[in-house]
């Protein structure tokens, strides 16, 4: 681990937590309030009306970060034509082929995606939660953003749980060394060779 | 304000059915309002803060004899006035008592997440319990007569029971009881209804009101308060009351077929992600003795 290469600052890690922890908890109320069958998580969660209270201050915290991932990882977010190269080829990387990909830059293109995917989601969700936490504020003529609401915000949260079923998968179970680097931030020269050739050899002038 | 005496028949945010679910046959209960016999006394919105024991509110004055714009959380009853001109230029007053419909079919009760907030007795009349509410205020977005209405304070929401507790115990609802013309009438749905078509007929025929007939409205299955108006092709111009009220159709397919595919995406998503962990394993990395390298 001495020769470790430095993948997420301090900042950055504290910054993905504070974002996991407060989706997880927005995707388990929102959840109980998705179906009767998970409105047991709300009570776990201190009971429905507190859950209903919390959703969107926490859920405000989210989006917050969203916002900072996007100043902080915009440039190495942008998708490039290594990234669609990588792309065409991602059944390797489904098949654990790696060895066939070509070489990508700090994120692949299916991170990118992920990042994306939960950008624009977040922000329909915070839109449409705007609406749905303060109904009565539309207007009874405008009765018809109250209705776009209810289904934009539930559509937007399942697109989001989908990416963030995959991007848990991915991260702990898959790629060997992606959670420790969420953690103390440092992936191996190995793993940096084999997961991000065109970062490592950027990082380390090797 | 729930009462033990009536049976529950609908439930708000539950899962399978309701006990004691159609064990019992029960009449069903509506209020009738003759908009044609109202004179606007609000004697109705007295009786309903009285027996509710609500404190009367500041009033609202814009121009007009109404009390306020809209119903409030601790206001369910209100007597909406317009002025209206009819075809011949000459002036009438349309005097409507607004408060919850009592919907066969309640698109509060369908957007409700929580669990016996929103009931429905056997009886027809939908009440909310608030000891239930979470406060998420989807009732407000799939109620098509903008009824419910948040208390901020309490974070609780509120509307007209038609006092389901006196109807509970055998009694009408404290309007009708007030109201000195006789244009509130509360009874059996069936008896309303007969009542109302006997009025209607009689204005068609005897009062030169040809239009005249009666608003059960069949978007939302009928309701529990049926209105007979001068003229049944307008019922906008009695306060804003919808022509064709329904619930929502995004309230219908977020509660609906949103909810099938969601689970099944959502299941479906771990399933997938299972599966290809069994076929496929962990990632590899190329030389050994490394972190999240080959052992």
């Amino acid at each position: 681990m001495n020769d470790g290469i430095l993948r997420y600052n301090l900042v950055e890690r504290v910054m993905h937590w504070i974002a996991a922890i407060t989706y997880c908890y927005v995707l388990l109320t929102g959840l109980a309030f998705y179906s009767p069958h998970l409105y047991w998580i709300a009570t776990l969660l201190g009971g429905a009306p507190t859950s209903r209270y919390w959703h969107p201050w926490v859920a405000l915290v989210f989006t917050a970060v969203l916002f900072w991932m996007l100043r902080q990882w915009l440039g190495d977010m942008r998708i490039t034509p290594q990234d669609r190269a990588w792309g065409d080829a991602v059944g390797h990387y489904i098949r654990n082929e790696d060895e066939n990909l070509p070489p990508i830059d700090r994120f692949n293109i299916g991170q990118k995606y992920f990042f994306w995917v939960m950008l624009y989601s977040g922000i329909v969700l915070v839109l449409t939660g705007g609406v749905l936490w303060f109904p009565e504020l539309i207007p009874w003529s405008l009765r018809s953003l109250r209705y776009a609401a209810v289904l934009l915000h539930v559509s937007a949260a399942l697109i989001s749980i989908g990416a963030f079923i995959i991007h848990v998968y991915m991260g702990t179970a898959v790629v060997r060394g992606g959670f420790t680097s969420a953690i103390r931030g440092e992936v191996s020269p190995a793993w940096a060779r084999t997961h991000h050739r065109l970062w490592y050899h950027r990082v380390t002038g090797r | 304000m729930s009462t033990g005496a009536l049976r529950i028949q609908r439930a708000s945010g539950h899962a399978g059915p309701i006990p004691g679910e159609d064990t019992q046959r029960r009449m069903q209960v509506a209020k009738l309002i003759d908009t044609t016999t109202c004179i606007g006394c609000k004697a109705c919105e007295v009786a309903c803060l009285e027996w509710n024991d609500l404190t009367f509110r500041d009033t609202v004055f814009e121009n007009s004899y109404q009390t306020m714009p809209e119903t409030a959380w601790n206001y369910w009853n209100l007597i909406k006035f317009n002025e209206h001109q009819r075809d011949d230029g000459s002036m009438m007053f349309l005097m409507r008592k607004d408060q919850c419909m009592h919907c066969a079919d309640p698109g509060c009760l369908a957007a409700c997440p929580a669990e016996n907030a929103i009931v429905q007795y056997q009886n027809g009349i939908v009440d909310f319990q608030q000891e239930y509410c979470i406060g998420c205020q989807y009732c407000v977005t799939g109620c098509p007569f903008n009824i419910p209405k948040f208390n901020s304070q309490t974070k609780k929401v509120f509307k007209c029971t038609l006092c389901s507790d006196r109807v509970g115990q055998g009694l009408e609802p404290a309007c009708i009881k007030a109201c000195p013309t006789g244009c509130l009438h509360f009874g059996t749905k069936d008896d309303m209804k007969e009542l109302a078509e006997t009025r209607a007929q009689q204005l068609r025929e005897h009062s030169g009101y040809a239009n005249a007939g009666v608003y059960d409205p069949a978007g939302v299955g009928g309701t529990g308060v049926i209105y007979v108006l001068h003229d049944i092709t307008n019922p906008e111009a009695y306060g804003g009351l919808p022509s064709n009220p329904r619930v929502p159709w995004t309230v219908r397919i977020w509660k609906g077929p949103l909810k099938w595919l969601g689970n099944l995406a959502m299941i479906g998503g771990l399933i997938g992600v299972t599966m290809h962990y069994l076929r496929y394993g962990p990632k590899h990395v190329n030389g050994s003795g490394e972190e999240g390298g080959r052992p």
